[in-house]
């Protein structure tokens, strides 16, 4: 399980950071990027998806594949 | 005011400023979304007003048909009162906004965390021993006017200038333009003298921090900073006093939500989100230039669009139980504080400041109701929070 922040939406809401600060970083602006490689640990799972859903812009792809 | 004809039919004539908009507008928005969810009407020389979350984060993303050059709805054409980035639009926007972004970031922020804890300290020992208090004028008036001068480094005391310039700028200048004028040019005066002093004494603010600020290696306008701080003043201050006064009116009449946050402290920040969502303070404005058409409606140049994130808020086929306050509600994806490019560079701040309120007060005064003998007023025009909340303690 993986997640993404698409750069090109993300306006730096940083509602992701704070629910699930181990899966998303903020850079020095503000805006959210994945951590790493955005892998997401099994114990994660839920976080992965509360930030998704927390997201206003919808920036955030949790590929569960 | 009361010169205006009263409101009929709002869909087709509706009026922001009409009383019963101002006192409680839930009702007229999810009418006006159920059956016109893009409402017009012919004052103020033309204003649309969509209602749903779709259509307004359709026009906050369109920045080419929709500018932010114009963010005020008013019967004459305003003076113009630039406050960047907020009246830029892009290209201008972006390294404007790139230049304020890293003092508000959450960590840039939680270093005034303990200051602003303090300063809720401070205002609660005044009236924590008396039988109740204003909780819109004494308490969440006073938090962001001192938190905005704790970031720029000016005395904390200077938050009543600060107050007088907003109330002219955005409440008087509604219907009187030299009120605007004049808080216009006193922060214009202010901030200037600000920043010659620490051209010569730089310290460690957010003053310093713009007056020596380059934008592609070259020094800014010192107008346009002198703009930018003015915006600090207009977007920061009676917008977060409106939301914790919002919070504050809301659990005075729920105790079940407040008997929960006292005894689940760590339930605050899941609880700001919610009232953010539910009491979303800010509506936004933008100026039609480029005809359009969004939802089946079209969108006439020379008009207005007033952009309500706070009906959006609302927005059914968004939020399950949207006209319920649900302090533990774990999916919100609300806007209170925009959407898009424009997206409130003061959200973090604010969030601090709210949550802060809450937690400073709720173990010194765990129960506190309206006071049946007063009334709750609601500020009139496009922040909307009350001005005055006044509470019985115990």
């Amino acid at each position: 399980m993986k997640v993404k922040v698409d750069s090109e939406r993300c306006q730096g809401h940083a509602r992701c950071a704070a629910l699930a600060p181990e899966l998303f970083a903020l850079d020095a602006f503000g805006n959210a990027r994945e951590v790493g490689d955005g892998t997401v640990p099994a114990a994660l799972a839920d976080k992965a998806y509360l930030a998704k859903a927390n997201c206003p812009e919808f920036a955030i792809e949790v590929d569960d594949a | 005011m009361s010169t205006r004809p009263p409101v009929d039919d709002w869909a087709s004539d509706f009026d922001h400023l009409d009383p019963r908009w101002i006192e409680d507008p839930y009702p007229i928005w999810d009418a006006l979304r159920a059956q016109c969810p893009i409402a017009h009407t012919q004052r103020y020389r033309g204003v649309y007003f969509p209602s749903r979350f779709a259509d307004v984060r359709a026009v906050a993303y369109d920045t080419e048909h929709f500018s932010s050059r114009r963010i005020m709805v008013r019967d004459t054409p305003p003076p113009r009162i630039p406050a960047p980035p907020i009246t830029s639009d892009p290209p201008r926007h972006g390294p404007e906004k790139k230049l304020l972004l890293p003092a508000f970031t959450p960590d840039a922020i939680k270093r005034h965390e303990p200051r602003v804890r303090d300063i809720c300290r401070a205002l609660i020992d005044r009236f924590a021993d008396g039988g109740g208090c204003d909780a819109a004028a004494d308490y969440a008036q006073e938090i962001p006017v001192r938190a905005i001068a704790v970031m720029l480094g000016v005395p904390e005391e200077d938050g009543a200038l600060f107050r007088r310039w907003i109330h002219e700028m955005l409440e008087l200048g509604i219907t009187d333009p030299a009120a605007a004028m004049r808080g216009l040019t006193a922060s214009q005066r202010y901030f200037a003298a600000e920043m010659e002093k620490r051209r010569t004494e730089p310290r460690d603010d957010l003053i310093t921090h713009l007056a020596t600020a380059e934008i592609d290696g070259k020094p800014v306008d010192p107008d346009r900073l002198i703009a930018m701080m003015r915006l600090l003043l207009v977007a920061g201050i009676d917008t977060t006093w409106s939301a914790i006064g919002a919070c504050f009116w809301h659990l005075a009449q729920h105790p079940e939500d407040r008997r929960r946050l006292v005894a689940e402290p760590q339930l605050i920040p899941t609880a700001v989100e919610e009232f953010l969502r539910a009491y979303a303070p800010v509506t936004m404005a933008r100026d039609v230039v480029k005809e359009t058409t969004i939802n089946g409606c079209p969108f006439k140049p020379g008009e207005m669009v007033l952009l309500s994130f706070p009906a959006a808020n609302r927005d059914p086929a968004m939020f399950p139980d949207a006209d319920r306050v649900v302090i533990d509600r774990k999916e919100n994806r609300h806007a209170a504080f925009g959407l898009g490019i424009h997206r409130c560079i003061g959200s973090n701040l604010a969030r601090m400041e709210i949550a802060v309120a809450l937690q400073e007060w709720l173990p010194r005064i765990p129960d506190f109701r309206l006071d049946p003998a007063a009334t709750v007023t609601w500020s009139e025009g496009t922040v909307r929070g009350p001005r005055r909340l006044p509470l019985l303690f115990g």
